[in-house]
């Protein structure tokens, strides 16, 4: 059977194989290899269904960094299920149509690599255990995102929008590492089970609530929810395939999964109902009333996405009232939002990826997806309409289709708000069903909008830029597999409610012990007795009926005022702010002055060690344990103080460059008197060799001239240098105040016996320390080299000058 | 004595640092040289001095100077050996492609 | 530039091999009395590098048929590669060991692979002072 192990693993082995079989066998499409690989996760993953569904979970560690608290736990539950499910089961099919969809000229190794890379990752994120894990693969997602989006980077909007979907998803990220760092801070585990666990007597703890919100910016920035929702439109320049994908199936969908994951976690907080179903209820509302005035199918469809990910999302923070309420017969009813949300997220995917698969099939055959230039495709391409009209219907809540039955659901939740007064807000909690009606019939009308002037109307051929034609077979399976799945959810709903959404509940709610209580039973007729959802829903259908038929004459009004105000304006607005300020910063400091980076540097020497020398007042001075000075010593001592200080007065170089010989063989001296015979020797011979390497060159250098400096930067020089000096010695001396280890060297007197050599200095550097002296050699080997190509590589290229 | 060698090693770091901030492309060279000089002497401090005798068990003295200082200022002796000749001849071969000994002037040139 | 530098010239060939003699045994004495790799190397190149100064290249090099780079390279393998030898013997990387054995010539001798360690050290800066003394030199 399958490890849950294996399964992350695999599209990683395959990423690294398919550019090796895409090079030697060209003749077969290399997506029917890669197809491989998530149907047999998928069947794989099948198998675990009966047994979670029993209610078993699994687990393993892997030690990867157990020091830092950090294994490569996997961990499969009812939850992590349904999203692997999604990811192989819609990555199966996005591969099946790429193939069909993707000309062979494309650089398909490419293609298939990254997309590749983005199933492992994002079955990683699922699976993970352990937050900084999870919290790798996350990013990974993000970059395999960002590279796909870019994959006709020739564009400039793909690289436009790669870019800003990569800043705003890896901005969350970030958000969301400080917040997991900040749960390790408080419970003291990176384990999301043991936080689970371990989290109940830290929900008073400063950080908790700072913890929240930067997971929540990471789940909100993922999954496009307003404000962050600008990056989803622009990523619809990713081939159709890579937006059905991710962009609406299931890397969107992280975000979801992280609020799922962790609202066992923060649940019980008030801030997380507030953020989680206000911003959910906002983008739903927001998501829906672009998408009307959009006239691009794919940007209408990236609308869509957001509201649809909004109405999730709230229905999640409504299912969180049910931890904040604590266990109880009421609370329960509560979760059925969770229920909702979970049923709605996987109904979500079948029929928006059925829909994204039919704009790319009508962009494929008629060369636009520009809602103004299509019409009357109906009979043109009946399969396709078909499809279409199955996606759109569901989508707009409409038996008898899944949409149906999950946005009944939904209401049946909103509703519920009317009688919630946990937190207190009775009268607050009507504008939930308010605000979800109003959304739901914008739903309705950018639903119709896609089928009826698409398929409908008067057929243009010649603003089309090819012929229509109904699609080739292999590119219709994906999309009617899903369809055929959008109708046998309404017929057969609690197959998925007992097998998918059961287990994912009991994951969700750990302390509610009664499974059964959690699942309800799902059907499509609930009576006309207080079947307020019913109604709702024929009011969204009447009402969107007639804004649909009246749309040309309120269109105009997203012209007027402050519908104009846009987000996108801002983020380019800050983009090229930050910009144009980074090159101003990064220009004044870099000023390609060498004088200058040294400044800096001695700078902060001085600041931050001197600093903090003060703050801690480190400052001790004893001398009692000092060696007696001899005379001999202080004239040495003075000899070499003499000479540095002339070094800089002089004009002459070789006279300066004796003096740093001086200096050298005065040290040699220094050597013999500390009693350390190996260093003198070493001392005097690269004196020698270094003076005369100096002479070598020197002989063909300019004599010093005098320095051109201005005066007070001369003077700022020379504050610099003593202030250097003058730290070094008093931090040398504190050192030499405080003994604040002891000596290790004991041990190396132990060397005969040790290494059979009598010179400890010796046996240090070739016996105890011999990696540090064979690195040693190797720099030095290094500095050779680079001197030999230094002058060597020059003259070649003076031979080619001559040639040309 | 350790004192005295502390108070030597913060004159020369001195005349060091004011020679890298220099825009001589020899005077710099030369600060560098020096800067080593000065951590050769600064570690040997470190270890405390005349100590004892050699550190060769030959020796068959009762303590020893601490030979580990000794060791790094080994290994650091032939690095700064081999930087200082690398940026010996860094210097030599940019006089000799451009003319200029002045890093200030070296700002901007452009080789081709 | 000509003068006159026939003392230079007689002294050299005599001090050249006094100072060759001194950098091998500063090389072997290395393990138990100062001297070792380093400096028996710095040793032997300060000789050649005095080969050089004072007679040409060409002269010294017709004598000498080496490539100093390649000696350092040799040296660096040699470094290295007794890291990988101890690696071999199932010991940690460059571990080194020694035992004392009798000869018959030397009487007992204490034999270390440390030696082979130390005689890369000693060729890589013999290879390489050369080769920068040299790449310089005939740059001019």
């Amino acid at each position: 059977m399958l490890t849950i192990l294996m399964a992350i693993l695999i599209p990683f082995i395959a990423a690294i194989l398919i550019p090796f079989i895409y090079k030697f066998i060209p003749r077969i499409n290399i997506g029917w290899f890669v197809l491989v690989v998530p149907i047999l996760l998928f069947i794989g993953l099948v198998r675990y269904v009966p047994s979670v569904a029993a209610g078993e979970t699994y687990i393993k560690t892997i030690s990867w960094i157990p020091s830092a608290g950090i294994n490569f736990t996997t961990y499969l539950d009812g939850l992590s299920l349904i999203f692997g499910l999604l990811i192989t089961g819609v990555g199966s099919l996005v591969i099946l149509y790429s193939i069909y969809y993707l000309s062979d000229r494309e650089s398909l190794g490419h293609f298939y690599v990254y997309l590749l890379l983005f199933m492992g990752a994002m079955l990683g994120v699922v699976f993970s255990d352990n937050m900084m894990v999870l919290y790798v693969f996350w990013e990974l997602t993000s970059i395999s995102s960002f590279l796909l989006i870019a994959f006709w980077y020739h564009r400039k909007q793909s690289r436009y929008g790669a870019q800003k979907s990569l800043l705003i998803t890896v901005t969350g990220g970030l958000a969301m590492l400080i917040g997991f760092v900040m749960l390790y801070a408080m419970t003291g585990t990176f384990s999301i089970r043991e936080n689970i666990a371990a989290i109940g007597d830290f929900t008073n703890h400063p950080l908790f609530v700072a913890a929240l919100v930067l997971v929540l910016l990471g789940a909100f920035t993922k999954s496009a929810q307003f404000p962050f929702h600008i990056w989803l439109p622009d990523a619809m320049e990713a081939p159709t395939p890579v937006s059905a994908y991710l962009h609406s199936a299931t890397m969107v969908k992280a975000g979801i999964y992280l609020v799922a994951r962790f609202t066992t976690i923060f649940g019980g907080e008030e801030v997380w109902f507030y953020a989680v179903s206000g911003i959910g209820l906002l983008t739903l509302f927001w998501g829906s009333l672009n998408a009307i005035r959009q006239t691009d199918l794919k940007a209408l469809l990236a609308y869509s996405t957001i509201s649809q990910l909004g109405l999730v999302m709230s229905l999640f923070g409504l299912g969180s009232v049910a931890l904040n309420a604590g266990v109880s017969s009421d609370s329960i009813l509560y979760t059925q939002a969770t229920f909702a949300a979970l049923f709605h997220l996987i109904n979500h995917s079948t029929f928006k990826g059925a829909l994204f698969m039919v704009v790319g099939i009508v962009d494929h055959n008629v060369g636009t997806r520009d809602v103004r230039r299509l019409g009357g495709l109906m009979s043109l391409m009946p399969v396709t309409f078909s499809i279409a009209l199955i996606g759109s219907f569901s989508m707009a809540g409409l038996p008898p289709f899944n949409g149906f039955l999950s946005k009944e659901m939904f209401f049946e939740a909103m509703l519920m708000m009317r009688d919630f007064d946990v937190l207190s807000i009775r009268s607050l909690g009507t504008i939930f069903p308010i605000v979800a009606w109003i959304a739901s019939i914008f739903t309705f009308v950018y639903s119709m909008i896609i089928v009826f002037q698409t398929f409908f109307g008067e057929h243009q051929p010649d603003r089309l830029d090819r012929k229509a034609h109904e699609a080739s077979k292999g590119m219709l399976i994906a999309p009617s597999v899903l369809a055929v799945l959008v109708v046998g959810i309404f017929f057969f709903p609690n197959i998925i409610g007992n097998y998918l959404l059961r287990p994912a509940m009991a994951a969700i709610y750990p302390t509610f012990l009664d499974v059964d209580q959690l699942t309800p039973h799902i059907s499509a007729w609930h009576g006309l007795k207080n079947n307020m959802p019913l109604l709702m829903t024929i009011g969204v259908v009447i009402i969107g009926f007639l804004l649909y038929i009246s749309l040309h004459r309120w269109r105009s009004l997203y012209s007027v005022g402050p519908m104009l105000w846009n987000l996108d304006t801002l983020y380019n607005w800050s983009l090229k702010q930050m910009e144009s300020s980074s090159t101003a910063i990064t220009n004044y400091y870099m000023s390609g002055h060498l004088r200058d980076y040294l400044t800096y540097i001695f700078g902060f020497f001085l600041f931050a060690v001197g600093g903090s020398l003060v703050l801690l007042g480190g400052f001790s001075f004893d001398v009692s344990n000092d060696a007696p000075i001899l005379i001999n010593e202080v004239i040495l001592v003075l000899v070499m103080a003499i000479a540095a200080v002339c070094i800089v007065f002089v004009p002459s170089r070789v006279t300066a460059i004796l003096l740093n010989g001086v200096l050298g063989y005065s040290i040699a001296l220094f050597f013999v008197i500390f009693r350390a015979p190996d260093l003198a020797l070493t001392q005097i011979v690269v004196e020698t060799v270094t003076t005369a390497l100096f002479l070598l060159c020197f002989y063909f250098l300019p004599e010093l001239k005098r320095e051109k400096s201005v005066r007070s930067s001369k003077i700022l020089n020379g504050i610099i240098a003593i202030s250097a000096g003058v730290l070094v010695t008093v931090i040398a001396l504190s050192v030499q105040g405080n003994k604040l280890f002891d000596s290790i060297s004991i041990y190396f007197e132990n060397a005969y016996e040790l290494t059979g050599g009598k010179n400890i200095v010796n046996t240090i550097l070739g016996d105890f320390r011999a990696f540090d002296t064979m690195l040693e050699v190797v720099v030095l080997f290094i500095a050779g080299i680079g001197v030999y190509t230094l002058i060597k590589l020059k003259a070649r290229k003076g031979e080619r000058d001559v040639e040309d | 004595m350790e004192t005295l060698i502390t108070i030597l090693v913060g004159i020369l770091v001195t005349v060091a640092v004011y020679l890298l901030l220099s825009r001589s492309l020899i005077r710099i060279i030369v600060g560098s040289a020096v800067l080593s000089h000065a951590v050769h002497l600064l570690l040997m401090v470190m270890g405390g001095l005349k100590k004892g005798s050699a550190p060769l068990l030959d020796e068959n003295a009762t303590s020893y100077t601490d030979p580990l200082p000794q060791a790094l200022i080994l290994t650091a002796i032939v690095i700064s050996f081999a930087v200082t000749a690398f940026l010996l001849v860094l210097g030599y071969r940019t006089y000799k492609e451009t003319g200029l000994d002045d890093s200030k002037e070296l700002r901007g040139f452009t080789d081709e | 530039m000509k003068t006159n530098d026939v003392i230079l010239r007689t002294v050299t060939k005599a001090v050249v091999f006094i100072i060759l003699t001194f950098g091998v045994e500063l090389f072997f004495a290395g393990h138990n009395s100062p001297g070792g790799g380093f400096i028996g190397g710095l040793v032997l190149s300060s000789a050649l590098v005095l080969l050089f100064l004072v007679h040409d290249i060409e002269t010294v090099q017709q004598g000498i048929p080496v490539d100093f780079k390649k000696v350092a390279a040799v040296g660096v393998i040699f470094a290295v590669g007794t890291g990988v030898g101890a690696v071999l013997f199932g010991a940690a990387f460059l571990t080194q060991t020694f035992g004392v054995f009798h000869l018959p010539v030397f009487g007992d001798t204490e034999l270390a692979t440390v030696v082979l360690f130390e005689v890369g050290v000693a060729l890589t800066v013999v290879g390489t002072v050369v080769t920068i003394i040299l790449s310089i030199s005939e740059d001019v």
